[in-house]
């Protein structure tokens, strides 16, 4: 049955993907991942001993890095195996030694055994996390083993943390693990690993051995096991499915299921993010990830976007798509982009305890209401967002107050100023209390709290807020210069002054902050637009180096400089100078061909002080932007870092149009000199013959009236039609060389009988080869060929030519051809000398002769416009020596199917006799 | 007549000419040519294709309005696609620069007398040793009957209509399998192989039914 439903069809993106994977990872090395449920299972061990077999299989095996913990039985499968030195690395005074990637890579060997792949490398080091290093290996086509425990997979490293009360914060991308190209478990049972442990086989980080009790117990042992076994166990689905997908006829397709987790303010932790992933994969969905920012969530502590942005590139590393969408509204914002990829099931956090603030209970409950409402098709998944552990709480402070406080304008001033200005009031007023109302006095110091919120904010309003009630209570109201107040009234009147301050000043701050905002984006717009005008008539590179720097300075208030690529991709050094900052070309290099920003702000060198963006533009990498900004928290900031995006694009764009410029140029400039030179070529033409065909005509007229005269005269005659005639064919020759060297010349497509061609070659030369008794051996079924009659009979007339001036008159010559294969084989033969040895290519090289100080004539052309003629109609030619004495060239043109020729009817033409059929 | 604006090209052309008895006139450029060709009336015109003032192709197209005078092209090889164009518009025959005075006289002498009989004239005619009788449709070789299929006979004719005139390939296949065979220059290729094998003594170095390499063919008669 050929009918097959939509259903059961593979999904062509799916089989797509599975085939470019599939080339992917033959270039690349293969990664082998021993994985284990805990410390202690023996991974180490395994896969030494498996390094151990390989290299006695003569596999090419390196240990690039492996921690013995100073474990006898381990090292003891280390000897024999060659070691790669370790890299030492200072980082706060301590000699630290590290994995050396750049060694690694020098030496390459077939295979690599590299320890741990979730370790963290010292600050300084090429990438943070070693699976980084290993996956630079793989890239570079080297086969790379490395030990990982369970609690390392990201996606798995709450569940653990959960389990055994130990969080670990070195973790390995789970994509890394899924795209590893063998996995193999290391398992042991927890009663063995727990009289393993007893025995001091297992190695224990000092600072982990209080936590080891509470982690080395048999109930969490067993749960990681289960989690390692059921890893595993999905990964080997996994491969299944792709087994199954490249195999046809197999009836069981996945359907394309699709999630959108939407991350909210709250959602800083991650655990939305890794509890998508787990389901994703269950799933086996495509799943994307998005974080709306309005302009209210704009006014998030920084250090709480990072975190959301944080999350997002986690979510990123976890293989998900992921987009921050700038929009007024969340809810529309989402379900256009849902809609859009067609995405059937929305993930959202939720709080996991009851809420506290009430706003943000109001945001979710509205969002997830509004969500249903107004997308009944889509499903809603709530998540339980965990609560805070006190861990994380400090770690998120400690990274605010980290991107906090070094750049940070001291605040205090802020709210010295809102004190200042309480007490003004006071002072200023003071004298008209007598002709003021209190109400009045009121108003003054309400205008104070909305002026210091509009100028400092809404801490110091907050402060002028209070400080105000508290200076009105103590000056103001009487009993004076006391806090008592006689009338219970004014407890009131306090009560509405502070909250009507604090609104007030929080609204005022709120707008300032908002005016801030589209400020801000107004400049970098109103900057993009300016330079965007700049670049688009920069019309050479130094004037886009010099735009570009303007901007980035202007900007980053730094260095910034662009390193450009030559023409064979190497980034070029640049004059040393004071706005240059100090780069390091190899860093650039290394951004340019991975095509991935580097330097502070990356996953890779992030300790440099400079930060490298390659300038991407549509066809491919136009250079590297190195910037390196007095501040260094400016590369944080997300929108900075897309301005600084955006303005690479624009900034390669414009590099990219200027090269094409230049090719557009250069390729005008070369058909302006094609044209000047086949008009001189036909100039050249005309010009030269008209005197030759003047000279062969004369000479003729010539020997017609010397009919009478002496014999020697006559000859004489001949000899100058003869010399001009040979002239004539050698501009022949120098004009086809010229015209085939052009490489404009395309042969024409025409469909050939070779014996016309052999015919007119003989023809041509029918003088001069009268003189040698010739035989063609053609047979009459010769295949038609597809060519140029003129330019292939130059060949023949070339190569008889060539026989004739190279053997004694009266030599036989001759010609045979055969169809063999899929090629015509034409050979030009003759019984003169043959060749020296050893010429036999050479002859073919322009201007190239048989013998040197020859005494034949001719310019060596004859031969290499045969070449060039038979490549052009993709044949080849070659010459040998015939076993019989004499030369041999034989050439070869391709046959295509033969055309078809309308089949007539056959038979005798008697006079008078009609068409055997009627055509009609 | 002769067109051509190189004088000693000019001159020997005409020595030659006159030394066969003929009557010549000269003119060195196409304007001059036509206006010659329209007072004198000459027999044979012999055209230079690369002349200064202008294109022999209009020359021959406005010559061709009001006379049937057979023209000779003369012409560089690098100009192939004008010498096509030249004898599809209506050019009789052809030399290649530089040619020799005999080749020049030959072919002069045959379209003369192409020019005078009218063409394909004689009904009966000798290819060797084979004879071909254009009215009674027979072709024998001493005797013997050579049999020739419905097209093969129909090429053979056309070619042998026009003795010593060059043919298109273009004007080939129009002639024999019609305006819609233009293109299909191979049928041409393995007709003419068909007719040669049975006609020719020795198919690759014909005498009669010559190529004319990348422009057409010619039926030469003795």
């Amino acid at each position: 049955m050929t009918d097959v439903s939509n259903r059961d069809r593979p999904d062509p993106d799916a089989l797509l993907r599975q085939v470019t994977a599939d080339e992917a990872a033959a270039r690349r090395g293969k990664l082998k991942i021993f994985f284990g449920a805990s410390p202690g299972v023996g991974k180490t061990y395994a896969m030494l001993a498996a390094a151990g077999q390989a290299r006695a299989q003569g596999v090419d095996v390196v240990v690039g890095l492996v921690e013995t913990h100073g474990r006898q039985e381990t090292e003891a499968l280390l000897a024999g195996l060659e070691l790669l030195p370790r890299k030492p690395v200072e980082h706060r005074g301590r000699a630290l030694t590290e994995f050396d990637l750049d060694a690694a890579l020098a030496r390459r060997p077939a295979l690599l055994l590299v320890d741990e792949l979730a370790h963290t490398n010292a600050p300084g080091c090429r990438h943070p996390k070693r699976w980084q290093d290993v996956e630079e290996l793989l890239a570079a086509g080297i086969d790379v083993w490395t030990t990982l425990n369970v609690q390392h997979l990201e996606s798995l490293n709450d569940v653990v943390g959960g389990i055994t009360g130990v969080r670990v914060w070195e973790t390995v991308a789970d994509r890394v693990f899924d795209a590893a190209d063998e996995v193999a478990l290391v398992d042991l049972t927890p009663d063995d690993l727990l009289s393993r442990l007893k025995e001091g086989k297992v190695y224990l980080p000092e600072q982990a051995e209080r936590a080891a009790e509470h982690f080395f117990r048999r109930g969490n042992l067993i749960a990681l096991r289960e989690l390692a076994l059921r890893r595993t166990a999905e990964r080997v689905d996994a491969q299944m499915q792709g087994a199954r997908l490249a195999e046809p006829g197999s009836r069981v397709w996945a359907t394309t299921e699709s999630l959108l987790v939407c991350l909210g303010p709250s959602d800083t932790d991650g655990k939305l993010v890794r509890t998508a992933a787990r389901l994703a994969r269950r799933l086996d969905a495509r799943w994307h990830v998005v974080y709306v920012e309005t302009a209210r969530l704009k006014q998030l502590t920084e250090a709480r976007r990072l975190a959301i942005l944080n999350a997002l590139k986690v979510a990123q590393d976890m293989g998900a798509e992921t987009a921050v969408l700038t929009a007024s509204d969340v809810v529309d914002a989402t379900l256009g982009y849902a809609r859009e990829r067609n995405l059937s099931k929305i993930m959202i956090g939720r709080e996991g305890q009851p809420q506290r603030s009430w706003p943000g209970q109001f945001w979710r409950g509205r969002f997830m209401r509004r969500l249903g409402a107004q997308a009944p098709d889509i499903d809603l998944i709530a998540v339980a967002r965990g609560k805070d552990s006190r861990h994380q709480r400090w770690r998120r402070r400690k990274q605010a107050t980290s991107f906090m406080s070094p750049a940070a304008q001291p605040v205090w001033p802020r709210y010295l100023g809102a004190a200042l200005s309480c007490v003004g009031i006071a002072v200023l007023t003071m004298p008209l209390l007598n002709r003021l109302d209190l109400a009045n006095i009121v108003m003054l110091f309400l205008l104070g709290v909305v002026l210091v919120a509009f100028r400092w904010g809404r801490g110091p309003a907050v402060l002028a807020a209070i400080l105000s009630v508290a200076v009105f209570d103590f000056f103001f109201v009487p009993p004076r210069l006391t806090f008592a107040v006689r009338d219970a009234e004014y407890l009131l009147t306090f009560a509405v002054m502070l909250i009507v301050g604090l609104i007030t000043g929080h609204l005022t701050a709120l707008l300032r902050y908002q005016v801030q905002v589209a400020r801000a984006g107004e400049g970098r717009a109103r900057g993009l637009g300016e330079l965007a005008k700049a670049l688009s008539s920069a019309l050479i590179e130094a004037q886009v180096v010099e735009i570009s720097d303007r901007f980035v300075q202007g900007i980053f208030r730094g260095k910034a400089a662009m390193l450009l690529p030559d023409a064979a991709d190497r980034l070029q050094e640049l004059v040393e100078h004071d706005t240059v900052p100090a780069y390091d070309l190899a860093v650039a290099q290394w951004c340019h061909d991975q095509n991935q920003p580097a330097g502070a702000g990356t996953d890779t060198l992030p300790a440099s002080a400079q930060f490298y963006l390659p300038l991407k533009a549509p066809m491919r990498v136009r250079g590297v932007l190195v910037i390196e900004p007095d501040n260094p928290r400016l590369l944080l900031i997300p929108e900075q870092r897309r301005l600084l995006d955006t303005f690479a694009a624009l900034v390669a764009i414009a590099l990219e149009r200027i090269h094409f410029v230049a090719v557009a140029q250069d390729t005008l400039i070369r058909m302006e000199s094609e044209r000047l030179r086949s008009s001189l070529l036909a100039a050249l033409s005309h010009d030269l013959r008209t005197p030759l065909t003047a000279l062969v005509g004369l000479a003729d007229t010539l020997s017609m009236q010397l009919a009478g005269a002496q014999a020697s005269e006559r000859e004489a005659a001949t000899a100058i039609r003869d010399q001009a005639l040979r002239t004539s064919r050698l501009v022949d020759n120098l004009l086809e060389m010229a015209r085939l060297q052009s490489g404009t010349v395309k042969p024409r497509q025409d469909w050939l009988a070779l014996e016309e061609i052999v015919g007119g070659a003989i023809k041509a030369l029918e003088p001069s080869l009268s003189r040698h008794p010739l035989q063609t051996d053609l047979p009459a079924d010769l295949p038609l060929v597809r060519g140029d009659a003129v330019m292939l009979e130059r060949v023949l007339v070339n190569l008889f030519d060539n026989a004739i001036k190279y053997t004694p008159s009266g030599t036989a010559l001759g010609i045979t051809a055969r169809a063999q294969g899929d090629a015509l084989e034409v050979a030009v033969w003759d019984e003169g000398p043959g060749l020296p040895l050893g010429q036999e290519q050479l002859i073919f090289e322009r201007f190239t002769r048989g013998r040197r100080e020859s005494i034949v004539p001719g310019l060596g052309l004859g031969l290499a416009i045969c070449q060039a003629i038979v490549d052009a109609h993709g044949g080849r030619i070659r010459v040998e020596n015939s076993p019989g004495g004499g030369a041999r060239f034989v050439f070869t043109l391709p046959l295509a199917p033969p055309p078809v020729v309308p089949d007539e009817e056959r038979g005798p033409t008697p006079p008078g006799a009609q068409p055997s059929t009627a055509t009609r | 007549m002769i067109v051509e604006d190189d004088p000693v090209i000019r001159q020997f052309v005409r020595r030659a000419l006159e030394g066969a008895g003929l009557r010549v006139s000269e003119a060195a450029t196409l304007a001059r040519g036509l206006i010659e060709a329209g007072t004198r009336k000459p027999d044979l015109v012999i055209l230079d294709l690369g002349l200064p003032d202008g294109d022999g192709l209009d020359f021959i197209t406005a010559l061709r309005v009001w006379s049937p005078v057979p023209v000779i092209v003369l012409s560089a090889r690098v100009e192939e696609t004008d010498k096509v164009a030249a004898l599809d518009i209506g050019a009789d025959d052809y030399l290649t620069k530089p040619f020799g005075v005999a080749e020049l006289l030959a072919r002069v002498r045959v379209a003369l007398r192409r020019s005078r009989t009218g063409e394909g004239g004689e009904p009966v005619l000798y290819l060797g040793d084979v004879t071909v009788d254009l009215a009674q449709r027979r072709i024998t070789r001493e005797g013997q009957d050579i049999h020739l299929t419905q097209t093969e006979y129909r090429l053979l004719s056309v070619l042998l209509g026009h003795p010593g005139k060059v043919l298109t390939q273009r004007h080939l296949l129009r002639e024999v399998w019609g305006p819609a065979a233009a293109e299909h220059s191979h049928y041409l290729r393995i007709y003419m192989a068909r007719l040669r094998h049975k006609l020719e003594a020795d198919p690759a170095r014909p005498r009669y039914l010559l190529t004319e390499t990348g422009i057409g063919y010619r039926y030469a008669p003795v």
